[in-house]
């Protein structure tokens, strides 16, 4: 049996890449090496009567034309929005987040009335950022190098969007691509605990401190998602974040395509440099007409593609690629709904994000202990208790609690992870909670903690960057994964890169399979039916 | 544990509330700038004939103000407006708008010139970042007072003789002008103000007094069936006025999106309070280009034909070309015509050809109407008592 496509990898990417491959009425199987799907998106019971999003927690960027292209809600896929969220700032008190806007106003000016009327400004200049960069997350980046057709279309298309900018606007922007988030939030707000709370968006995955040049666009990349049109919200997916790719994997079967999980692939097949297939640990072979990888664009070619098929200058570049790890996570059973004495009784900011860094400066004191290897003494740590929404997680009054904490660096002080390492960062991170929720340890049924080595040891992500590589500015658009290479082609012929590598990046978005398909279908001269992008406001 | 409640009353009720709760017979609210606010209280059309025919009372409390104080306040607020604040006498109010450096209206509202260097600036948005920056090296403190006044806005032909009634002579008060009068040993403001059209006063206070005032008020004002009103009453009265609102007629520059989405004075139609000789002022040399180059935009307003809204609508060149839309609109028991206030690109605003494209429910069913529509002057409605002094005795 051929495959029309194999697809290396059951991430959320590779799933989407092979829904929109089998309605267009190609045969495709996903080989996944685990004995589940997901990748970074799923849902696993390691507690009786848990279920834990292992890896990622909520979902903003998954793009709604993926949805309603894929049936998913049909599927069983449900978002849920979600309010709150507070930063509790040393000395018992904190900001409290709300999503009514008046609230939330009255709230930032209990610490800053300028700061509370300069959000809005604020808010406005992101969003404007957004629109700039929606419309491009669900194109295939120009080749600037190239002459076809195609790629000076798509680069005059790109010059048109620029042109609709005033020059101040497009100063802000260029400005705004390289800056660091602190030095972008110094010019709209004064206080540090407002701050504290925008500038998380600019850290969460990335080895950047809030004081390095480049972390602006990282809050960008979190920013630009929406929750039914609301940009720059977040939400649940109920039943945790695998959800989203069991509700895949089920558009993937009702169109006919086929999963093979259990064992991973250990080598690309190239014949006359084209890809032919995979051969897995366990000796089968799979064969396909291509092949389209969804782990990470260094896994992909330094470890299953043989060196001697790739032209040097792409390994080198390959090699160069920034993929370091940085974020680690905890996933907790908890025997019951944690207290937070800081807060008024009856608050909804328990069902958002909870954070216990209260100004940049002992964000970038984390960062810097990430830079001598260590992970940091005082981490910064994104808190979320989901279940306090989604009744489908635990047993009722019982809670699953989600950590995921920066920084924690792909290696101690140059050597592996050991798992008395891991269990000190786990203990740094449980210390952290129970000092503003005290009694908190004494909730704790279970703890799986995750550092970059399990993080890459289960779903593959080298070094651990959640990303699969870092969003800096050097590594976007058609840069990404390397320069000539940004179409989701490889040197290789037949073989397709659909992972977070890819543009426009990770997080769980689903663009990166659904362009690489679109551009396997272009090259196969399929139709292909996807909707158009929706317009952004 | 605290006692911060914002999660619970996000919108906060205004000094009044004790008084309009009681009086909201429908418990129709609406948010306005974080207060709630009352839409209507019982009959539209009931509240809409108390401004036109004996007097209204409206609870302007939520209306945003920051008090701007010290030696060179009047130098800041020539600055920041395009009009001559320095020169507007003490006791005295003008309608000002300011604008960002490309010369694209930020906000209007109303300004107050309590004493030679203390004024107050009422408007519908929030700029306090902007008029701190604005203030750099100016001698002025810029303060926003919003939850430190309390006001209401009486409106209608018999609003002299309600206050008079009340004990406040007003007689020879002008429009645009203010005086003090003691109350229950404080102060009560009384500015002939208002965003109807029509004679009326705006009545300015500590909150204190707030309800004592209303109970005062209410009980001189019943011979002349003073009532109180809602948003959609004053919607209704303010377009027939052809006055417009912030973020309903017009987006604030600081908070477009859409680059062009942002108006200058001139697009609005507010150019005329402009005062080039005072000095440099924020938006001046963009301005000063757009008077040699001309504007994009105009705003007009609008005479419509038949008896329907044209609220929502979109505006035709020649049936066909899209001209423009319309901003605010209403039927006009005022004046018994539909009228309309609408943005145009410039080169239509003569309206020449111009047709308004309507959808007129009928009984759930939606008919589309094309009509020519006819560009007429604002106001609308624009009686002679609006500016009798003294006003007329009823
Ligand atoms: C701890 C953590 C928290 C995060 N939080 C969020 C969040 O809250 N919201 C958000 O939007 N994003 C979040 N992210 C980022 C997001 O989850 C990832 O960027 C995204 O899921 C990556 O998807 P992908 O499909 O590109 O790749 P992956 O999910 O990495 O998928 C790659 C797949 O390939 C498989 N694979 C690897 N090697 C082989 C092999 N040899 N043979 C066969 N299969 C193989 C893997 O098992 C995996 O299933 C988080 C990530 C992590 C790690």
């Amino acid at each position: 049996m051929i495959y029309d496509a194999v697809i290396i990898g059951a991430g959320h990417n590779g799933l989407v890449a092979a829904c929109y491959l089998a309605k267009a009425g190609m045969k495709v199987c996903v080989v996944e090496k685990n004995d589940w799907v997901g990748g970074a998106a799923v849902s696993r019971s390691l507690y009786p009567g848990f279920t834990y999003s292992n890896c990622s927690y909520v979902s903003s960027l998954f793009r709604p034309e993926i949805m309603r292209d894929l049936e998913l809600p049909k599927h069983g896929l449900q978002i849920l929005p979600y309010e709150g969220g507070a930063v509790f700032t040393e000395g018992g008190g904190y900001l409290g987040m709300f999503r009514d806007h008046d609230a939330n106003r009255r709230e930032f000016a209990r610490h800053s009335r300028h700061d509370a009327e300069a959000y809005d400004r604020y808010s406005r200049d992101v969003l404007r950022f957004c629109r700039f960069i929606r419309p491009m997350l669900m194109r295939t980046p120009p080749d600037p190098s190239s002459f076809k057709p195609r790629d000076i279309a798509e680069l005059i298309w790109l010059g048109r969007k620029m042109g609709e900018m005033s020059e101040r606007q497009m100063a802000d922007m260029v400005r705004f691509w390289t800056m660091s988030i602190s030095d972008f939030l110094d010019e709209y707000f004064e206080h540090p605990v407002i701050k504290a709370y925008l500038a998380v968006s600019a850290i969460i995955g990335t080895a950047l401190g809030p004081m390095s040049p480049g972390s602006a666009y990282v809050l960008l990349h979190h920013y630009m998602g929406d929750v039914d049109g609301n940009v720059g919200a977040w939400g649940f997916a109920r039943g945790g974040m695998g959800s989203i790719t069991q509700a895949l994997a089920r558009s993937l079967a009702a169109a006919g395509g086929e999963i093979r999980n259990g064992s991973g692939v250990e080598s690309v097949i190239v014949k006359n440099g084209h890809a032919q297939g995979v051969v897995l640990s366990n000796g089968d072979e799979v064969r396909g007409k291509r092949v389209i990888s969804n782990m990470d664009v260094k896994r992909t070619f330094l470890k299953h593609v043989a060196e001697d098929q790739l032209p040097g200058d792409f390994v080198k570049r390959v090699k160069a690629f920034k993929i370091r790890g940085s974020s680690g996570k905890l996933n907790i059973a908890l025997d019951s709904a944690p207290v937070f004495p800081a807060l008024p009784e009856g608050a909804p900011n328990l069902k958002g994000d909870l954070h216990f860094t209260d100004s940049i400066e002992k964000m970038e004191r984390a960062y810097d202990d990430w830079k001598a290897g260590h992970f940091s003494r005082d981490p910064f740590q994104d808190v979320m208790i989901p279940t306090m929404i989604d009744p489908t997680m635990t047993p009722p009054g019982k809670h699953f609690m989600s950590c995921f904490v920066q920084y924690a660096p792909p290696k101690i002080e140059g050597r592996e992870w050991s798992d008395a390492d891991r269990d000190a960062f786990g203990q740094t991170c449980l210390d952290q909670i129970e000092k503003y929720s005290p009694g908190f340890k004494n909730r704790v049924l279970h703890v799986e903690v995750r550092t970059p080595r399990e993080l890459e040891a289960e779903v593959g992500l080298t070094e651990g960057n959640i990303f699969q590589g870092e969003l800096t500015f050097d590594q976007l658009l058609f840069n990404r994964p390397v320069p000539g290479y940004a179409q989701y082609r490889s040197p290789i012929k037949g073989l397709w890169m659909c992972g977070s590598s890819t543009h426009p990046g990770g997080g769980v978005m689903g663009a990166p399979g659904r362009n690489a398909a679109a551009q396997v279908l272009r090259e196969a001269k399929l139709p292909n039916r996807m909707s158009d992008a929706y317009a952004v406001l | 544990m605290n006692d911060l409640t914002h999660f619970e009353v996000p919108l906060r009720q205004t000094p009044f509330h004790a008084r309009t709760a009681v009086l909201n017979k429908l418990n129709r609210w609406g948010p306005w700038a974080g207060y709630m606010t009352a839409l209507c209280f019982g009959d539209e059309a009931m509240e809409h004939t108390a401004i036109r025919n004996g007097a209204s009372v409206y609870d302007l409390c939520p209306m945003v103000k920051y008090r701007v104080t010290g030696a060179e306040a009047a130098a800041f607020l020539d600055r920041l407006t395009i009009r001559n604040a320095g020169k507007l006498p003490v006791g005295s109010v003008h309608y000002t708008v300011w604008c960002d450096d490309e010369g694209r209206v930020l906000d209007d509202g109303t300004l107050f010139r309590h004493g030679v260097g203390d004024y107050l600036i009422c408007c519908q948005e929030r700029h306090l970042p902007w008029l701190l920056a604005s203030s750099a090296g100016y001698d002025v403190a810029v303060r926003e007072v919003t939850e430190e006044v309390a006001a209401l806005s009486l409106q209608g032909p018999c609003s002299a003789s309600v206050l008079d009634a009340a004990g406040f002579d007003v007689w020879g008060l002008k429009p645009f002008r203010m005086v003090r009068f003691a109350f229950q040993g404080g102060k009560v403001t009384v500015s002939r103000t208002g965003f109807t059209g029509d004679l009326g006063y705006e009545l300015w206070m500590e909150p204190a007094q707030a309800l004592p005032f209303w109970d005062h008020l209410f009980a001189s004002g019943a011979p002349w069936g003073i009532r109180p009103i809602g948003t959609d009453a004053l919607n209704l009265a303010r377009i027939e006025a052809g006055f417009i609102i912030t973020n309903m007629d017009f987006i604030p520059a600081d908070q477009a999106l859409r680059e062009d989405r942002a108006r200058s004075p001139f697009e609005l139609g507010l150019d005329w309070m402009i005062d080039w000789d005072k000095g440099h002022f924020t938006g001046r040399r963009a301005l000063l280009a757009e008077k040699e180059a001309g504007s994009d935009w105009a705003l007009v307003g609008l005479d419509v034909p038949g008896n329907i809204s044209a609220e929502g609508s979109i505006l035709y060149h020649g049936k066909k070309r899209e001209a423009g839309f319309v901003t605010a609109a209403a039927w006009s028991p005022s004046v018994k015509r539909s009228v309309a206030l609408a943005q145009v690109e410039a080169k239509y605003r003569k309206g020449d050809d111009l047709w308004v494209e309507i959808y007129a429910l009928r009984e759930l069913q939606y008919v589309k109407l094309m009509l020519p529509v006819t560009v007429v002057e604002r106001p609308f409605f624009n009686p002679a008592r609006k500016r009798a002094t003294p006003p007329g005795r009823f």
